[in-house]
């Protein structure tokens, strides 16, 4: 490895810095020629409780949705002198939040970029081995990562002896048989144990009692691709480069009826309307008239908030969640009720069933939509709908999936309540929509 | 209906091994390789239900009882963790399974006129196979390709910005390959 540090200016936007517009892969030698893999060699020269301490000063935020801090996640974890033995560290790469896709392409063209970051983390928490839990369906990710992970393994960058102390590391792909809520991490880690991917009790947190009753840390895919350039760049260079409250970039998406929709690396802070332009805006005949700024779990904002800056802090302030930071975008063509309705079906087949709330109140919003949708609702309904939302709200339910769900209807019914009305007043669906097409259509999909 | 019920030739009792069907060489190979990832051996049982099924399409219930038996649980056990997941098949499917996006993104970019024309196209609803066992039709949850909304899976290939003729044309043509 060459030590070309000084050969190249710090770029703006790392993260991206090696995707090409063919969508080709970033292979070794490419990624090494722009300091890959420094980075961890930088980590494996530090002790790890002093990598945990960058990275909580780095004030690196979990970029999966809940935006937690990296390096106070890891501080959790007992020391090594406390708790010998195993302990596992996992990319949790089950991206399957509606309308989210940042990880695919990180992971699609930039596959050394996360393999770095694991390393790191499994060095900061002393873990030996380390899993990327990816999501089914993300075949190519699946052939691009092993294939890196080879490579790695191949030229001596992950194994045995990856610094004078002796560190080794092991790591796994483990792709997943397809559940929304293996993303949950204490789900995702019965998942890896080859159960049924329900979330556990916490405490104990997975950082003290997680795999095999192991110390574990799960980050997000995004949150790991940050660490490599956190190491070789420094904590202020960093620090500088969010334009707001938060630090570092950050992966920004738009899907909907937009003329150029794709993700871009970003300054965490830039502005939503900014990231609507770099979409190409609107398509013709179409009208924006509200966004879900990061996935289908988080609540809608409108046109009035296009001028917010897209961090944690700004969107939470203005009642939803920068989440993903996947924006879904409402356009005057497309029914609202049928938007939320498509997004309640969506959680309702992937709630695990564990909980009564979820398993159950789910459904039962689902049929209320339904009829609402189909022009058999009644002014009742809404109502009814709002006092659903509390019932599978935080604090009564077992893990975030359901209060999720609820983020979307109960922002809908606050921001677009005339157009549930006009289903009831018209007794139809004023852009046409029948929801019996699907239901007809879909016959025993379960038994399957 | 009276169950089938193995019972062991010389004690008389039920004993569901003798209903194995089993493992081949090249999956108990595979299978092996994936336990010894983990330190325990029912952790791979997610990877042995995709082995199995990658070889033989689905999982039988045979085969989910040869798991059990070479991953030391019960065949409810194994059972449980196959139907939780939603790629693991417990019914045969079709020579190429159509995963069609079902989300939201999809959703607004028009997945109804996909799911209508195909079921249309290939004479079978959502969930079903075509009658000469080459496609089976299934709605998926978002696919984390919105960006090219509407998508499917074709086999193991993604497919964008699908329009009824282009996934009828994807439909097509994987049938005429699997006759």
């Amino acid at each position: 490895m060459t030590d070309n540090q000084s050969m190249h200016q710090p770029t703006n936007l790392p993260l991206s810095q090696h995707i090409k517009a063919d969508g080709s892969v970033t292979s070794l030698m490419e990624y090494q020629s722009n300091y890959g893999y420094q980075g961890l060699a930088k980590a494996l020269s530090m002790t790890p409780s002093e990598v945990v301490d960058w990275v909580k000063a780095a004030n690196l935020r979990g970029r999966g949705g809940a935006g937690f801090s990296a390096g106070l996640k890891w501080s959790f974890v007992p020391p090594i002198e406390q708790l010998p033995g195993q302990r596992y560290v996992i990319c949790n790469a089950d991206e399957m939040e509606p309308g989210t896709f940042k990880d695919r392409w990180l992971m699609e063209h930039d596959p050394h970029q996360l393999i770095e970051g694991l390393a790191i983390a499994a060095y900061a928490v002393q873990a030996h081995t380390a899993f990327i839990f990816l999501r089914a369906d993300y075949d190519l990710c699946a052939e691009r990562l092993q294939y890196a992970m080879d490579e790695a393994q191949a030229a001596g960058l992950l194994g045995e002896q990856m610094n004078d102390a002796g560190f080794h590391l092991n790591m796994l792909l483990h792709t997943s048989a397809g559940r929304y809520i293996c993303g949950e991490e204490t789900a995702l880690i019965n998942a890896l144990e080859g159960k049924r991917a329900q979330p556990r009790f916490k405490p104990p947190f997975p950082q003290v009692s997680g795999l095999f009753g192991r110390p574990t840390v799960v980050n997000n895919t995004e949150t790991l691709c940050n660490l490599p350039h956190i190491f070789h760049h420094g904590i202020d260079w960093f620090t500088n480069l969010g334009v707001g409250d938060d630090n570092g970039t950050k992966i920004y998406g738009v899907s909907g009826r937009v003329n150029n929709p794709g993700c871009w690396e970003l300054p965490i802070g830039t502005k939503v309307a900014d990231i609507i332009t770099l979409a190409g805006g609107m398509q013709d005949g179409v009208e924006l008239r509200g966004f879900l700024p990061g996935g289908g779990s988080t609540d809608f904002l409108t046109k009035d908030h296009l001028d917010l800056a897209m961090d944690y802090g700004t969107i939470q302030q203005a009642g939803s969640r920068m989440g993903t930071g996947t924006m879904i975008l409402l356009d005057d063509q497309t029914c609202v009720v049928g938007m939320v309705l498509n997004l309640i079906s969506f959680f309702a087949q992937e709630s695990c069933g564990w909980c009564t709330p979820c398993r159950n109140g789910l459904p039962f919003i689902r049929q209320i939509l339904t009829d609402l949708e189909a022009g058999r609702g009644q002014q009742e309904d809404l109502e009814h709908l709002l006092q659903l939302c509390g019932y599978i709200g935080i604090g009564n339910t077992f893990c975030a999936l359901a209060p999720g769900a609820a983020e979307p209807l109960q922002s809908a019914l606050k921001y677009f309540r005339e157009d549930f009305v006009a289903h009831i007043e018209q007794g139809a669906c004023p852009h046409g929509n029948s929801p019996k097409v699907d239901v007809e259509l879909v016959k025993e999909i379960h038994t399957l | 209906m009276t169950p089938i019920i193995a019972t062991d030739a010389a004690s008389h009792k039920p004993d569901w091994r003798l209903l194995i069907e089993p493992l081949s060489e090249h999956e108990e190979a595979a299978i092996s390789a994936q336990v010894q990832h983990y330190p325990q051996p029912q952790a791979a049982t997610i990877e042995a239900l995709k082995i199995v099924q990658e070889h033989q399409g689905w999982v039988s219930d045979g085969k989910l009882k040869a798991i059990a038996n070479r991953l030391q649980m019960s065949p409810d056990e194994v059972e449980s963790v196959a139907t939780f997941y939603n790629k693991i098949y417990r019914q045969p499917v079709g020579k190429t399974v159509i995963s069609l996006c079902d989300s939201v993104s999809c959703w607004i970019m028009g997945y109804q006129g996909l799911a209508q024309s195909l079921s249309q196209e290939l004479q079978i609803a959502l969930g079903e196979t075509t009658a000469d066992g080459a496609i089976t039709l299934l709605p998926t949850p978002c696919l984390g390709a919105c960006d090219h909304a509407p998508v499917a899976m074709v086999g193991g290939q993604r497919a964008h910005q699908l329009t009824p003729t282009s996934l009828i044309e994807l439909a097509r043509q994987a049938r005429e390959q699997s006759l």
